[in-house]
């Protein structure tokens, strides 16, 4: 086994253990940070596979934005440092059965597909590629998907001010 | 050094592990001689800022106060609070700490001299940055103490406002740049420091990037989360010992990173001063060491921020939210605008 081999398995374990830990703990904050080191064993991943802007992303977006926003939430909340209650049987059961089916599905997908390597040309995933791509108006450009997503942000950033706005009444 | 290893240690696995082990000690007894240093500095300035001496009994001119200050740290009991969380109290300072080490990895200390040349090195450290604020909400929440908690409140809401700033004013170097790499960054400003080449929107992302980096990394006068008056301590209230040391030894490593950063972008890290194509004078600068150019710009501006300690008054948390969305947000992004429109017209020299 070599030490890339014994690496990427570090991660794996990372990523799996921070995930069930996250749905098993019952203390809703510790369940939050096992989050918090799945999606930094994801980050780390990208890192392994040499794709440093999405890693550099996955960190900026879910650790810096997501998990913290989820964390101000927690603390907002009442009585959040108490256990919760032991979940339902039915529903424990019911949520694992769910949990088995996708990963069989996902495994059975993979089994089943063979990867063959593109006839295409690699293209480095460097900064300025992908910047090139996503704004290109060409055929397999994605300048439309990017221009409605930024339309969308807009429009959630909108609202999110009326709902927050003070209206001064009259005295 | 990797050939010669290489050569050394024929297996890849070992040849890996000896890296990693060699990288790590070279990197932590840095640190650690350098978390020594600042404490030393920063006591002496603001001991010159107040007029007085400072430490001056243990050692030569009180240099070896900070190790007697270690040595008292290490035989405090590591106490724990009972109502706390334990876990995550005693996970809390590992975490700070291991964000603050983690930023170091792209900085170049001098010509060829880099942990890790990534080549998104820019994004790469604001995106480890920004788990700072993690390890801080975590240290609050699980004391379960309310000062911590107002403390880490307080911290979060300063942290995630002021990191736009810091991007933003970092975007404008890169634009200018054209690139995300450290190195590369460092290599375009062979011909001129950036602050020199670069006209107003360089020196306005300048300044806006050495005020949001002070409240970043929660120095006074931005030092809310740790307002003693009001809060007894902040974040950190509950932890003594070594684990106190742990946050003290991040907050100085971050002091350092964000300087070793604002040079290598704004004053061309190892690149020594070079102008225009005065090859006569650029020549006798390239004399002086590329390692000594790069520490002398970083603790220039280390000395900067521990001078505005001592000069401003700490802000309340409203205005201290007013400075940033009112008026530092708005100014980086027109001056993002000027620094495009600079790049595409080719005005800077």
């Amino acid at each position: 086994m070599s030490a890339s081999t014994v690496i990427f398995y570090i991660i794996a374990s990372v990523i799996i253990g921070g995930g069930i830990l996250a749905v098993t703990s019952r203390k809703i904050f510790r369940a939050a940070v096992f989050l918090l080191f799945s999606l930094i064993g994801i980050a780390s991943l990208y890192f392994y596979l040499n794709y440093e802007f999405l890693a550099a992303v996955q960190i900026v977006v879910y650790v810096g934005g997501i998990v913290v926003l989820i964390i101000f939430s927690i603390f907002l909340t009442h009585a959040s440092g108490d256990e919760m209650k032991k979940p339902v049987l039915w529903r424990a059961v019911f949520s694992a059965l769910a949990a088995a089916f996708a990963t069989a599905l996902t495994l059975l997908y993979i089994n089943e597909h063979n990867f063959t390597a593109t006839a295409n040309a690699t293209v480095a995933p460097t900064v300025k590629n992908i910047g090139l791509q996503m704004l290109s108006t060409t055929q397999h450009g994605y300048i439309l998907p990017f221009e409605v997503v930024s339309m969308l942000l807009l429009a959630a950033l909108i609202g999110c001010i009326v709902i927050a706005i003070k209206i001064k009444t009259k005295e | 050094m990797h050939t010669w290893l290489k050569n050394a240690i024929p297996n890849a696995t070992g040849l890996l592990i000896t890296e990693m082990v060699i990288t790590g000690v070279i990197l932590l007894v840095f640190l650690i001689l350098l978390a020594f240093f600042l404490g030393y500095m920063e006591r002496k300035v603001a001991a010159f800022m107040e007029i007085r001496l400072g430490p001056n009994r243990v050692g030569p001119k009180g240099t070896l106060q900070i190790v007697a200050d270690t040595l008292k740290l290490l035989f405090k009991e590591g106490f724990t609070p009972d109502a706390a969380d334990k876990f995550l109290f005693n996970l809390a300072p590992g975490i700070i700490i291991t964000t603050a080490l983690l930023a170091i990895a792209p900085v170049a200390f001098a010509r060829d001299f880099q942990i890790w040349d990534i080549n998104i090195g820019v994004l790469y450290i604001s995106s480890v940055s920004s788990m700072a604020v993690i390890g801080i909400l975590m240290a609050g929440w699980s004391s379960s103490n309310k000062y911590s908690l107002i403390g880490a409140m307080r911290s979060g809401a300063q942290i995630v406002s002021y990191e736009l700033s810091i991007g933003l004013s970092l975007i404008s170097i890169v634009i200018l740049s054209g690139s995300l790499s450290l190195n590369d960054i460092v290599e375009s400003q062979a011909n001129g420091w950036w602050i020199l080449k670069g006209h107003i929107p360089v020196v306005i992302a300048f300044v806006i990037f050495i005020i949001a980096s002070t409240a970043e990394i929660n120095r006074a006068p931005f030092d809310l989360v740790e307002a003693d008056q009001e809060l007894t301590g902040g974040f950190n209230t509950e932890y003594a010992g070594m684990k106190f040391a742990m946050f003290l030894m991040a907050e100085y490593i971050n002091l350092f990173v964000v300087s070793a950063v604002a040079a290598t972008i704004f004053l061309g890290g190892w690149m020594p001063f070079h102008l225009g194509n005065l090859t006569g004078f650029n020549h006798i600068m390239d004399f002086i060491p590329s390692s000594i150019w790069f520490f002398g710009k970083t603790f220039f501006i280390i000395f900067i921020i521990m001078q505005f300690r001592w000069t401003f008054p700490r802000l309340r948390i409203d205005q201290l939210l007013n400075l940033e969305w009112k008026y530092l947000l708005p100014i980086s992004m027109v001056n993002v605008l000027l620094a495009t429109l600079m790049a595409i017209m080719g005005w800077h020299f």
